[in-house]
């Protein structure tokens, strides 16, 4: 069960996250921000309910659509934004933009612009957690798209075979770019997959805080026991389309529509909290409005920053130490 | 006096015993010692934790070990073959060779990825390519290419120690080559130092990797005729030392490139650009570039042979260079 201080925090995350990608997306309409800005919004349940499960100790490894994880697991607002500005405070001193944002700081191996790039990756996270002794896990998020690369099924198979403390978490969002999944997909609930490797797979509502917690807390409690990897399976929806530029031929607005009004993942954790007595209206009411004002002065934060040095641009090619 | 193979095996070991962060994992590293013996037995004294069978997954344990590189260990990978790189180029290429850089420096990558490549073993097209000048192409990757016992030594404690990705270049026909080896636990080569394997007058030659001993056969058929030839070899790519190159051109006035690596876009025809910016009013002749013909290596030991560069084709060049006919 969630208790209330996770609660809080869990609730808190989603609004970081929500106001974060709400505020690239009037960014980037407002010219103010360029490339490829892939955004989270919709998705929210997912980082925020197993990022609550994880230390500093514990990895991670993200995707293109990463600035959730990032938030969730520990970014400040302020250095996330102006990396998406290309500015020199940001988290990658404006080099790298939207797809590539982490705080190596607080165990985080990197977003990843390649679909499927970042699961060895985490795999390999847990692999030096394995070998370390280290009562720590590492999380490889990836969406429903990658699980169609090789680097999922090789993953899976060497994380099973080496018995590493590692939780794949799909964010099953249903399309790959533009193309819906049941066009690309061989399975409906890709959590079927784990048989191949001979490890539990379990699908839940992505949406559903609690619902994710929970299996995420099985998945980690396994990992911790040394029995080796999980697959989660979170069905979600992206509100927004792939990317901020995406004129979403493949999809109807009514379907849209109806997973904001029917399934907003925040919406639904506010009426849990208040359900099962772990908040007040007001309580929460002020959590998001401090979520808001932080966002406020993530804003100024990012705008105001310097613009990186031209004359610092081939530094941090190799490490020179 | 020790092989090339068991140079390497022994730095393994060494820096293995030294640093408990440091491990191998690859293809048939552990029983059986993977397939040039360079991890021979050494399951015995490490365990299969640390001389860890990965399974045929390359994109898997290459990224495995970048990923474990990035979390505090020292993973040495080892491909069996360079040209399984393109199994797995996505995590060279776009993974290991940018985190650093794209994550604004707040990385470090103390690995290492080996493997051996080249002809002479009739392994054909896909088993038989030499491809370091695509490593040198790719920022963000440092490239070592040993050529001789000492060197792939030396080498590669400096790769092992180095809290960059190196990717290390061995040469399957190099294996079984015999040196003396320095006994020095710490014996290091630094990278971005070429070595001068024979000193001359007339010609500097640049080869790496096989190809030094091909030069230095040339060298010597070039001396019975009267032209005294320079061998050097970079022993890494990246970085390189242009410096030495040029200085050994100044005093020759020619150069002649060669390399087993395909000629078009070949590593060579770099150092012919460098060395032009460098020491061009010091060239008395045209910088010659030799390689590997533009054609998927053959299985056949004579077709084999019609693709890469011979001792001959490396004499002819040399005399052209020095007007002789």
């Amino acid at each position: 069960m969630i208790d209330k201080q996770t609660g809080l925090w869990i609730y808190n995350k989603m609004h970081e996250i929500r106001d974060f990608e709400e505020t690239a997306w009037t960014l980037f309409t407002e010219n103010k921000l360029r490339g490829s800005v892939h955004l989270y919004t919709g998705e929210e349940a997912i980082a925020a309910s197993i990022c609550a499960q994880l230390t500093d100790e514990d990895l991670i490894a993200s995707t293109h659509r990463g600035h959730g994880h990032c938030i969730a697991k520990g970014a400040e607002l302020g250095r996330a934004l102006a990396e998406l500005m290309g500015k020199a405070t940001g988290y990658c001193k404006g080099r790298s933009g939207s797809m590539h944002i982490a705080d190596f700081s607080k165990g985080n191996l990197g977003a990843n612009a390649i679909v499927g790039g970042g699961i060895p990756i985490a795999t390999g996270g847990a692999l030096a957690l394995k070998m370390q002794n280290k009562p720590n896990v590492a999380v490889a998020f990836f969406g429903d798209g990658a699980s169609n690369q090789g680097t999922f099924h090789e993953s899976l198979n060497l994380a099973a075979v080496w018995k590493l403390p590692c939780i794949y978490v799909v964010e099953h969002n249903q399309y790959g770019m533009t193309v819906p999944s049941w066009q690309s997909t061989s399975v409906p609930d890709l959590a079927v997959r784990s048989a191949a490797y001979g490890i539990p797979g379990e699908t839940v509502d992505g949406n559903d805080v609690a619902a994710v917690y929970q299996a995420f807390a099985r998945a980690k409690e396994r990992a911790l026991k040394g029995e080796g990897p999980s697959l989660l399976e979170c069905k979600t929806y992206r509100w927004r389309g792939h990317w901020t530029g995406d004129p979403e031929v493949y999809r109807s607005r009514e379907k849209v529509e109806e997973w904001k009004t029917q399934r907003d993942p925040i919406r639904r954790f506010r009426d849990y909290l208040l359900v099962h007595g772990l908040s007040t209206e007001e309580e929460l009411d002020k959590i998001e409005k401090a979520a808001a004002e932080k966002m406020e002065a993530a804003v100024e934060f990012a705008i105001n920053s310097p613009e990186p040095d031209p004359a610092h641009v081939l530094d941090d090619v190799f490490y020179e130490g | 006096m020790m092989t090339y193979a068991q140079a390497i095996r022994h730095v393994i070991q060494q820096e293995m015993r030294r640093d408990p962060r440091v491990f191998v994992m690859g293809e048939d590293v552990e029983k059986h010692g993977s397939v040039f013996g360079t991890t021979r037995d050494l399951y015995k004294e490490f365990g299969p934790d640390r001389i860890r069978n990965t399974p045929i997954s390359e994109s898997a344990f290459v990224g495995a070990a970048l990923g474990a590189a990035c979390a505090g260990m020292r993973p040495i990978a080892e491909l069996m073959y360079w040209d399984f790189a393109f199994v797995c180029a996505d995590q060279i290429f776009n993974q290991m060779a940018k985190t650093r850089y794209v994550f604004g420096g707040n990385a470090k990558i103390p690995m290492v990825l080996r493997s051996q490549q080249g002809t002479g073993r009739g392994n054909a097209a896909t088993h038989s390519q030499s491809l370091e000048s695509i490593f040198m192409h790719i920022p963000g990757l440092k490239v070592a290419c040993p050529s001789a016992p000492a060197d792939a030594a030396g080498l590669l404690r400096t790769a092992i120690r180095d809290d960059n990705p190196v990717c290390f270049f061995e040469h399957k026909m190099l294996y079984t080559t015999q040196a003396d080896v320095p006994e020095d636990p710490d014996f290091c080569v630094p990278f971005g130092k070429a070595s001068i394997r024979r000193e001359g007058a007339d010609v500097t030659i640049v080869a790496n990797l096989y190809y030094v001993s091909q030069a230095l056969e040339a060298a010597e058929a070039l001396a019975r005729e009267g032209i005294s030839a320079e061998v050097i070899d970079p022993r890494t790519l990246v970085p390189f030392d242009y410096d030495t190159i040029a200085e050994s051109v100044k005093k020759t006035g020619r150069l002649v490139v060669v390399h087993e690596a395909h000629q078009n876009n070949g590593w060579g025809a770099q150092v012919v650009s460098q060395i032009c910016q460098m020491a061009f009013p010091y060239l008395d002749a045209a910088p010659v570039h030799l390689g590997a013909k533009a054609c998927p290596l053959p299985f056949n030991p004579a077709l084999e042979a019609a693709v890469i560069p011979s001792v001959s084709e490396i004499v002819a060049a040399c005399k052209a260079a020095c007007y002789v006919s």
